[in-house]
């Protein structure tokens, strides 16, 4: 299990290098411009100037290698640096955003608790309600409670976020006022009445999400569940006397939730990649709003950043998923 | 035999174990699967009792149903003197140590995730309240008795073969010291050089504990080696019931005289000169058996009477009985 870990990081390594460079490369091949939001008024002369300052008039392999450099070797050396309180020293330059001129790692540290909360929490809120109704569905399969659960999971899997969003701030902010249409993330928590008001802001949000991810998982949970109630080792489980409770909880539970483990971790990835629809609909400025910007605004550096992030957290959960398959199924065996 | 004829571990009585079946857009109930349709029979202490019929003719579903892993439509089991046939879950619970069944299919009917000592531990911890020495000396002397070496206790069903499996399945029912096993085709799906293994121990473990089998298969030879009473079912029915050689011998009901044609010989010489009696036709469906005698459709000595009235299960002999027309005034 260990050298296959070992194996697939390693393989991981070029993997995420192509990805990068695709990435670069259909970046460049985009149409846009990071001057194109400036005021008509600048005269053509002038823009110029300001696509080379950053950076545009060099060839495209001399970018590549310069944003390889900084995200691999400067940024990592400024973590360390940060973190353990070294000076390791030397002019090491960051990769920039065109748009603000800050560093983009740290715009993402920003951005991420936003996001790591609403996105996260409605993950983990989605998981916590969709495995209880997937076994409870399954168990009582084709009862009332079943139809009414597989209702609700097709219908908070077909709806899109930017219509049930839009729908419970009409309801929910516009008709009844009990909640703010809008994610203050300047809103700090310092005593009881301002977690409250947190709390408020975070529950739309949080909930529309929640109803999407738990009624995917509650579909895996269902038939997984349903695959595994019907095994004959169930029925050595009663045969052997076993409560129903353990049978179902122990037996049944278990091995159905190796394929659901697979499923939700491969979608952790999604939550850093922040609900891109979501997090616009309430203005949560996370890092799917951070995303939208950069690409309205032609932010070659945030977009190829992210992206690749993103890439990262894919190739990254992915082996997790199947580290975490071998752990939980004594008969998946690596090496 | 005659002794122990005396003492009935297990009686059945009227067993009908029905299916429903829903169809429809409000998925009504629109008829029954009839997989067990009026089964009575007794099984006496320590013997054998061979069930044989083909594919579909309910079988598994009565050696289930005795152990109550269905629950009944209709009909009486006791199993040593006690009603069990309509008990609840809690009620039954105390009393699986009695009873106990060994599965088919042995690697979908061990649990992937546990290892062989907690699949074999898991009924001690359930049902008896051991130490944590005494379970594992238990165990070890489980897997000692259906020959398992001991350093296998750790490690996991799909780490086995077929033999081994079911030696797991028979360790697994025998820890609560059963009186009765239902073993439900437990050689089905092994080779033929691992059934005899298999089934020796089985023979093996029943005159050292003084078990009683139900001995569900459709393989004519192996009932005739492990049986001491056989039963043959046709569509949710039993057809005859009789002691082993004599239904060897001397088969009355018309589908037992085909079952065993359909045996082959050894000597190719008699092979070949021998008359199979070929059934045509295909098995009714259990959702809609035939008016009459079950057999009739395909009986090849159907009578005008056997299309109208259902026979009996009588006696036709010393501890023999059958349903049938042509043997009733026998």
């Amino acid at each position: 299990m260990f050298n296959y870990t070992i194996r697939r990081s390693l393989l991981a390594v070029p993997t995420l290098l192509l990805i990068s460079l695709i990435i670069f490369l259909l970046l460049d091949l985009a149409p846009s411009d990071p001057t194109a939001n400036l005021p008509l008024t600048i005269p053509p002369e002038v823009r110029e100037k300001i696509r080379q300052s950053l950076g545009l008039g060099d060839p495209i392999y001399i970018r590549y290698i310069l944003w390889c450099k900084q995200f691999f070797i400067n940024e990592p050396l400024n973590i360390l640096e940060h973190i353990f309180g070294w000076q390791i020293g030397g002019d090491r330059l960051r990769v920039l955003s065109w748009q603000t001129r800050s560093p983009v790692v740290d715009l993402i540290v920003q951005r991420l608790p936003q996001t790591l909360w609403v996105v996260g929490l409605s993950y983990v809120l989605g998981i916590v309600i969709a495995v209880p109704i997937g076994v409870i569905s399954a168990y009582r399969q084709y009862s009332w409670f079943d139809q009414i659960g597989t209702f609700i999971s097709m219908v908070g899997f077909s709806v899109p976020t930017f219509f049930t969003g839009v729908l419970l701030i009409v309801i929910f902010s516009v008709w009844l006022g009990w909640f703010p249409s809008i994610y203050d993330t300047t809103h700090q928590v310092t005593d009881w009445s301002s977690f409250l008001v947190q709390v408020k802001q975070m529950i739309m949000p949080v909930s529309v999400l929640a109803l999407f991810n738990a009624a995917q998982i509650s579909r895996y949970m269902r038939a997984s569940m349903l695959d595994n109630l019907n095994q004959d080792y169930v029925r050595t489980a009663r045969a052997k006397g076993v409560r129903e409770r353990i049978v179902v909880l122990v037996h049944v539970l278990r091995n159905s939730l190796i394929p659901v483990t697979t499923v939700i971790a491969l979608g952790v990835p999604q939550v850093f990649g922040g609900a891109i629809i979501t997090e616009q609909v309430f203005k949560v400025n996370g890092l799917g709003q951070l995303l939208i910007i950069a690409i309205q605004g032609g932010d070659v550096p945030v977009v190829q950043t992210l992206t690749f992030i993103f890439a990262l957290l894919i190739v990254l959960f992915n082996l997790i998923a199947d580290v975490l398959y071998g752990v939980l199924d004594p008969r998946i065996r690596y090496d | 035999m005659a002794e122990l004829r005396q003492n009935p571990l297990v009686e059945i009585e009227g067993l009908k174990v029905h299916f429903p079946i829903h169809a429809g857009v409000f998925r009504r109930h629109i008829g029954d699967v009839k997989a067990v349709d009026d089964v009575s029979l007794q099984i006496y202490e320590g013997e054998t009792l061979g069930l044989v019929g083909e594919s579909g003719c309910g079988k598994s579903t009565v050696g289930r149903a005795v152990i109550r892993l269905y629950e009944l439509t209709d009909g009486h089991i006791k199993i040593d003197g006690r009603d069990i046939s309509h008990a609840g879950a809690d009620e039954l619970r105390p009393m699986r140590p009695a009873m106990q069944m060994i599965f088919q299919d042995p690697q979908a009917s061990l649990n992937p995730r546990m290892t062989v000592s907690a699949i074999i531990g898991e009924p001690l911890d359930e049902h008896q309240s051991l130490s944590p020495s005494e379970r594992i000396a238990r165990i070890y002397e489980l897997m000692d008795q259906v020959g398992l070496n001991r350093s296998f206790a750790n490690r996991y069903p799909h780490e086995f073969s077929g033999g081994q499996r079911q030696r797991i399945g028979i360790a697994r029912a025998l820890a609560l010291n059963p009186k009765f096993i239902v073993c439900d085709e437990p050689i089905a799906a092994l080779d033929v050089s691992i059934q005899a293994q298999v089934v020796n121990l089985l023979e093996e473990l029943q005159k050292k504990f003084g078990l009683t089998y139900l001995f569900i298969s459709h393989d004519l030879s192996m009932i005739r080696h492990i049986a001491d009473r056989v039963a043959v079912m046709y569509l949710g029915k039993i057809v005859e019931l009789a002691p082993r050689d004599d239904l060897y011998a001397d088969p009355a009901h018309p589908y037992t005289q085909a079952l065993l044609s359909a045996v082959p010989e050894p000597d190719p010489e008699h092979e070949a000169k021998r008359q199979h009696i070929i059934l045509e036709g295909d098995v009714p469906s259990p959702s809609n058996p035939p008016q009459g005698c079950n057999f009739c459709t395909r009986c090849p000595k159907a009578m005008d009477i056997c299309h109208e009235i259902e026979p009996s299960f009588h006696a036709v002999g010393d501890g023999r009985y059958a349903a049938c027309h042509l043997l009733e005034d026998r």
